[in-house]
C-alpha cells in the first residue's frame, strides 16, 4: 500500500489562533480514512488544508508540508490541478442551480473538453459512479435543485467524480441527510474506494466504524491517535480516545 | 377608542398611496386619451410627423426615439453595470470597497438637470470633435443615459450576486474552477434573475429619464436614420412644448404622457414578476 | 519554515495563462471598475475645476436680478420646498408603513394592493409626477404655479421611498421588544410609539436624507406645479424655483453658462453632504441601502 498524502509537521492558524499542531499523518491509497472527534476540534480545518480550500479564509497561515504523490501541494503545483486531483463533497448538497447534466459537466468542461459525445460519456459514467444513473437519466436536462437532499449528495460526488480525482475528500457527507439516504452514501463510499482515495470526516462514530479502514481522532487542533480503525475502537492506546468513543466527553 | 382611532388613521394613511396612483391615473387618462381619440389612435401611435402648428400629431418618431436612447443607454450601461457588480461583490479587496461603495451611491445622487449639464458641456463637444455634426443625438443621449443607469444596475446586480450562497462558489472552486470561472459561470447565472431585475428597473429610469435628455439628443422630431441623428423622446417632448401648448396641441401632449406611462406601467408590472419569482 | 498564504500576483498571472478565459474575465472586470470611478471623477472634477472659479460671492446675494443671477431665492425655495414636502410625505409614510408592518395581517388584500401602488408610484418618471400636479393643483384647483403645488406633487413622488424605509426599520425592531412591552400591559399603539418607533428612528432617518436628495436634485417634476420664478416665495400659493429648476433656467436662457458652472457645485456639494449624512447614518445603525 503506497501513501496519497503525506503530511509532516503540519501547523494552521487562523489569524492568532492555532487551529492545527503539528500534524503528522499518512493517508493511504484506495482506503477510506476518517477523522473523528468533537467539533471544533479541527478535522474539518485539516480536511480543506488538503485540496487548499483553507485559503479562502481570510488570515489563514499554514506551516509543514503536505505532499501529494510525493509533490509539494503548497509548493509549486497549480491550484486548480490540485483541486482537479482532490475532488470535494461539501456537509450541505450544494449542486449549481442548473440542470443535472450541466452540474456533471462543469468539472470536464471547465477543463477544456468541448466535445459533446465526449461530455455525454462523461456525464453518463459519473452518474452510473455515483449509484444515481438509474434515478436521473430521464431528467438530465431538469434542474438538480429539484431532487431530493440525499439524491443532491450523489449528484455532488458524481460531479467530483466527472472530473477524474484520485482523491475524494468528503467533510459529513451524510449530515444532511436522513437515515436511508446516508446508508446509500456509505455503501457508495465503499464501491469507490476500489479506484479513488477518501477521506472522510465524520461526526458519527458508527459510521466511521462501519465503512473506514483508518481512523484518525482529533482533539483540540492535534491528532490523539491514529490507526486501523478496528484498532482504534477496540483498544484505543490514549485514554481520550476511550474517553471520546465510549462517549464520556464532548 | 383610541386604539382604533389611530388604527384607522394608519389605515387612511395607508390608503393615500392608493389614492395618488388613482387620482394620476384619472388626470392623466382623463385627459390624454380625448385626445387621442381625437387624433385618432393609429394616426397617433404611428403618425410620423409631429407639427403641431398644423394640428398634425403623431408621436411615432418619439416612441422610436425613446427605445433608441434607451436600447443604447442598455447596452452600455447594463454589461459595465454587472461587470462593476461582479467586481464590488467578488474582487473588490474590503480597503478598496470602502471607498468605491460610496462613489457608487453618489454617481445615483447625481442630479439629472448636473449629468444634462456635463453631457452639455463635455460630451457633446467630444462627440462634435469625434464625428462631426452637431454632437446632440442618439449615441450621446446612449451614452449619458448608459452612466446614469449605472448606479440602478450595479446595486440590483450586486445584492443579487451577494444572495447567492457561497457554497455554489466553493462547489466550482473544489472541481479546479478558477476564481472567474466560479463567478462567471456559477454565481451570474445563480444571479441571473436578479440582475435581469435591475436591467428592467434601469430601463424604467432611462426610459423616464426628462432633463438629462432633452439637453443632448438634439430634440428634433423626426424618425432618426443614424445614431448621430438628433432624436426626441417622449420626456422631452412634453416638457419642452408643455409650457405654452393649448387646446388639442396640449391633448396630444397628454396623450404622449399616457403612452410613456404605459410603457412604465409594463415595466415596472414585469420587474414585480421577476422579484416574485426570484423570492422563491 | 515557510508560510503559505493566499494566491499572490505571481501565481495569479500564471493561473491565467494557463485560463486565458479567466485572464480576459478579470481584466473586463477591472476595466469596468476603472471606467465607472473614472467616468465619476471625471464629472466631479470637472464640475468643480471649471464651477469653482465662476462661484463669486454675489451669486449669493438676497436678490435675484438680470444683471446679477443670484441662486440665494432657488436655495431659499430648495429649503422651504423640501421642508413642505416632508411635512406631508412623512407623516403619511410613517403612518402607512405603521399600518402595513404593526396592524395588517398576512395575505391582507389591502396590503398588497398598497405594495402595488407604492411600486407603481416608485416607477412612475418625474415628468409624469410634473404633469399630473400640473393639473390637479395648477389647474384643477386653480393654484396657479405654486410652491405649495411643487411641494404636494414632490410629496407623493417620495412617498414611497419614505413608506419603505420606515416599513424595513419597523420591520428590524426584535419583536421581544414588542412583546417585552406587551407583558408590561402596554397597548398596542403606547408600544409603538414607545417602544417602536423610536427604535426605527435612524432607519426612518436614512429615508428621509435619502428623500432630501431627490427633492433637492428634482428639476421635471417641479417646472409645471411650481414654475420658474426666480425670486423667493413669499407665501405658499407663490411661484419659486429649486435650485435643480434653477439651473435648468440658466441653462435653457443660454446667457448665465458661468453661473449655471457656479450652481452644478452648489448643487454637487449638497448631494455630497447629502450623501456622506446617509452614509454616516448607515454606519450607525447598519442598515443597507
Amino acid at each position: 500500500m503506497t501513501n496519497k498524502f503525506d503530511i509532516s509537521d503540519l501547523d494552521l492558524y487562523y489569524g492568532d489562533f492555532k487551529a492545527l499542531k503539528n500534524i503528522n499523518i499518512q493517508i493511504t491509497e484506495k482506503e477510506i480514512t476518517a477523522f473523528i472527534g468533537p467539533s471544533g476540534c479541527g478535522k474539518s480545518t485539516l480536511l480543506k488544508s488538503l485540496n487548499r480550500m483553507n485559503d479562502l479564509v481570510e488570515g489563514c497561515r499554514i506551516t509543514g508540508n503536505v505532499l501529494l504523490d510525493g509533490e509539494d501541494i503548497y509548493g509549486d503545483m497549480d491550484l486548480n490541478l490540485l483541486r482537479k486531483r482532490v475532488g470535494m463533497v461539501f456537509q450541505k448538497p450544494n449542486p449549481f442551480p442548473m440542470s443535472i447534466y450541466d452540474n456533471v459537466a462543469y468539472g470536464p468542461r471547465t477543463h477544456g473538453i468541448r466535445s459533446k459525445l465526449q461530455l455525454d460519456d462523461i456525464v453518463e459514467k459519473a452518474l452510473r459512479d455515483a449509484a444515481i444513473w438509474d434515478e436521473v437519466k430521464d431528467r438530465l436536462k431538469k434542474n438538480a435543485l429539484g431532487m431530493s437532499g440525499g439524491q443532491q449528495q450523489r449528484l455532488c460526488i458524481a460531479r467530483a467524480l466527472a472530473v477524474q480525482p484520485d482523491v475524494l475528500l468528503m467533510d459529513e457527507p451524510t449530515s444532511a441527510l436522513d437515515p436511508i439516504s446516508t446508508l446509500r452514501i456509505e455503501e457508495l463510499a465503499e464501491e469507490l474506494k476500489k479506484e479513488y482515495t477518501i477521506v472522510m470526516v465524520t461526526h458519527n462514530m458508527q459510521q466511521a466504524t462501519r465503512i473506514s479502514d483508518k481512523t484518525a481522532f482529533f482533539l483540540m487542533g492535534e491528532v490523539v491517535e491514529y490507526g486501523d480503525t478496528e484498532k482504534i475502537f477496540s483498544m484505543p492506546k490514549d485514554k481520550r480516545t476511550e474517553d471520546y468513543i465510549t462517549g464520556r466527553f464532548g | 377608542m383610541k386604539e382604533v382611532f389611530m388604527r384607522v388613521i394608519f389605515l387612511l394613511t395607508a390608503c393615500m398611496s392608493i389614492l395618488a396612483v388613482a387620482l394620476i391615473c384619472i388626470f392623466l387618462f382623463a385627459k390624454g386619451v380625448p385626445a387621442i381619440q381625437q387624433v385618432g389612435v393609429i394616426d397617433f401611435l404611428t403618425g410620423m410627423q409631429w407639427k403641431p402648428s398644423n394640428e398634425i400629431f403623431g408621436i411615432f418618431p418619439m416612441i422610436i426615439g425613446s427605445i433608441y436612447v434607451t436600447a443604447g443607454a442598455v447596452i452600455i450601461g447594463v454589461p459595465l453595470g454587472i461587470l462593476c457588480a461582479v467586481f464590488l461583490a467578488r474582487f473588490c479587496p474590503d480597503s478598496l470597497y470602502r471607498f468605491i461603495k460610496p462613489a457608487v451611491s453618489l454617481l445615483a445622487g447625481i442630479p439629472s438637470i448636473v449629468y444634462g449639464f456635463f453631457g452639455l458641456v463635455v460630451l457633446v463637444p467630444m462627440m462634435q470633435e469625434l464625428f462631426g455634426g452637431s454632437g446632440k443625438g442618439i449615441l450621446t443621449a446612449s451614452i449619458l443615459l448608459g452612466i446614469m443607469i449605472l448606479p440602478t444596475v450595479i446595486g440590483v446586480s450586486e445584492s443579487a450576486l451577494r444572495a447567492v450562497p457561497n457554497a455554489y462558489y466553493e462547489g466550482s472552486l473544489a472541481l479546479g474552477a478558477t476564481h472567474e470561472r466560479s463567478v462567471f459561470f456559477v454565481m451570474l447565472p445563480a444571479a441571473r434573475q436578479g440582475i435581469l431585475a435591475g436591467v428592467v428597473l434601469g430601463v424604467g429610469r432611462a426610459i423616464g429619464e426628462t432633463m438629462a435628455v432633452v439637453m443632448i439628443a438634439g430634440n428634433q422630431p423626426v424618425m432618426p436614420n443614424s445614431i448621430f441623428s438628433g432624436v426626441r423622446t417622449l420626456t422631452a417632448n412634453i416638457v419642452m412644448e408643455m409650457g405654452y401648448a393649448t387646446d388639442l396641441h396640449r391633448g396630444a401632449l397628454l396623450g404622449t404622457a399616457v403612452v410613456l406611462f404605459v410603457f412604465i406601467l409594463l415595466i415596472n408590472l414585469s420587474f414585480s414578476a421577476l422579484r416574485k419569482g426570484n423570492a422563491k | 519554515m515557510k508560510s503559505k498564504t493566499k494566491t499572490d500576483w505571481k501565481q495569479r498571472f500564471k493561473t491565467y495563462r494557463k485560463h486565458p478565459l479567466s485572464g480576459i474575465l478579470f481584466l473586463l472586470v477591472i476595466l469596468s471598475a476603472v471606467i465607472t470611478l473614472s467616468t465619476l471623477i471625471a464629472l466631479v472634477a470637472y464640475i468643480f475645476i471649471k464651477g469653482i472659479p465662476h462661484l463669486k460671492p454675489e451669486l449669493f446675494a438676497w436678490e435675484y436680478t438680470t444683471e446679477n443671477v443670484s441662486m440665494m431665492p432657488a436655495i431659499i425655495n430648495t429649503i422651504s420646498i423640501t421642508a413642505l414636502s416632508l411635512a406631508v410625505a412623512l407623516p403619511i409614510g410613517i403612518g402607512s408603513a405603521i399600518y402595513l408592518a404593526e396592524y395588517a395581517k398576512r395575505g391582507n388584500k389591502l396590503v398588497s394592493v398598497v405594495r402595488l401602488t407604492t411600486e407603481t408610484l416608485s416607477g412612475i418618471p418625474s415628468i409624469v409626477y410634473g404633469l399630473f400636479g400640473f393639473l390637479l393643483f395648477h389647474e384643477f384647483l386653480g393654484w396657479g404655479y405654486s410652491v405649495l403645488g411643487g411641494a404636494l406633487t414632490l410629496a407623493i413622488m417620495i412617498l414611497p421611498l419614505i413608506m419603505r424605509t420606515t416599513e424595513e426599520a419597523l420591520l428590524s425592531v426584535p419583536d421581544l421588544y414588542r412583546e417585552g412591552s406587551f407583558g408590561l400591559g402596554a397597548g398596542h399603539l403606547r408600544t409603538i410609539f414607545r417602544i417602536v418607533l423610536p427604535s426605527a428612528i435612524p432607519g426612518i432617518l436614512s429615508g428621509v436624507i435619502l428623500a432630501v436628495g431627490r427633492i433637492v436634485g428634482e428639476t421635471a417634476a417641479l417646472l409645471y406645479p411650481a414654475g420658474t420664478s426666480a425670486t423667493v416665495a413669499n407665501g405658499l400659493m407663490e411661484s419659486g424655483r429649486t435650485l435643480s429648476v434653477h439651473m435648468y433656467a440658466l441653462l435653457n436662457e443660454g446667457l448665465y453658462m458661468e453661473q449655471a458652472h457656479a450652481t452644478a457645485v452648489v448643487l454637487l456639494l449638497l448631494v455630497l453632504g447629502i450623501n456622506a449624512l446617509s452614509a454616516l447614518i448607515a454606519k450607525k445603525v447598519g442598515v443597507k441601502d
